[in-house]
């Protein structure tokens, strides 16, 4: 269901700041909402964290709460300091991860 | 004419003085009744940086005046720092005053994010001010407070 989407740059100059804009989709379930049909509050189930690293090294996370829209839109971002892989990892509330990997050039 | 205006003055005064004290007793009441009602941002916020006092300054939250649907409305944190390793920002919290769970994100960023922003989209259960505290590498904290009118909430339903 959910499937991450990651607009990067490709090359950046060394030392350059970058945008990075991520969305995954996910529905993002507060768990205060009713099912119309049954009357029963729908379990809580979000995407809870999410981690870039860049060239291994952590550079920005969040700590999602119920609060954010449904398919989360997360911009941020990144100081290039030389080539490397983006790498980012969203989490849901019940274990389950996904992963996207950009790698940026320099020059 | 001095009587008359005399007693205008007096009469105001009197007005407000038993207004103040109806509006103290007001807030004082539903304070007592429900300790985490009215306040829950405010637990949400001591929980995030503890005893520290923000003050206001650094931190631009970009958020629309007029929210038609407040299921998804963008918003963005912009905070005033060189972001070197000896001076950044550590973390963004992001709180809605007015929702039944006021906590929405937490940004953390590193000197190499390079520039303290971030953008994204949240839920507002209804027209209510945002507030958005950011605590630097120094220990210092700074808030930016927003208020947004919403015209169809975003929570539950």
């Amino acid at each position: 269901m959910a499937k991450p989407r990651v607009k990067a740059p490709k090359k950046a100059k060394a030392g350059e700041v970058v945008q990075i804009k991520t969305l995954i989709s996910h529905k993002m379930e507060t768990g205060l909402r009713k099912d119309k049909k049954t009357g029963k509050k729908i379990p809580k189930k979000i995407i809870e964290s999410f981690v870039a690293k860049y060239a291994g090294k952590e550079v920005f996370s969040a700590n999602l709460a119920t609060a954010i829209s449904a398919n989360p839109y997360i911009a941020f971002y990144v100081k290039v300091d030389g080539p490397g892989d983006l790498e980012m990892t969203w989490k849901e509330d019940t274990g389950k991860t996904w992963t996207a990997k950009k790698s940026i050039a320099v020059g | 004419m001095s009587d008359k205006v005399k007693i205008t003055v007096v009469d105001r005064r009197d007005f407000l003085l038993g207004a103040s004290g109806i509006a103290a007793l007001a807030a004082f009441l539903p304070l007592g009744a429900k300790p985490a009602g009215a306040a829950a941002w405010q637990d949400a916020m001591k929980q995030a940086i503890g005893d520290a006092t923000p003050v206001e300054g650094k931190v631009n939250l970009g958020l629309p005046e007029i929210a038609e649907n407040g299921n998804t409305v963008p918003f963005s944190v912009d905070v005033d720092s060189p972001m070197t390793d000896g001076d950044y920002v550590k973390a963004v919290h992001v709180f809605a005053t007015g929702n039944p769970r006021p906590q929405v994100v937490t940004f953390n960023f590193t000197p190499s994010s390079g520039k303290a922003s971030a953008r994204s989209r949240m839920r507002l259960g209804k027209t209510q001010d945002v507030i958005a505290v950011a605590q630097m590498s120094d220990g210092k904290v700074y808030m930016g407070r927003r208020s947004v009118k919403v015209t169809i909430g975003g929570c539950g339903g």
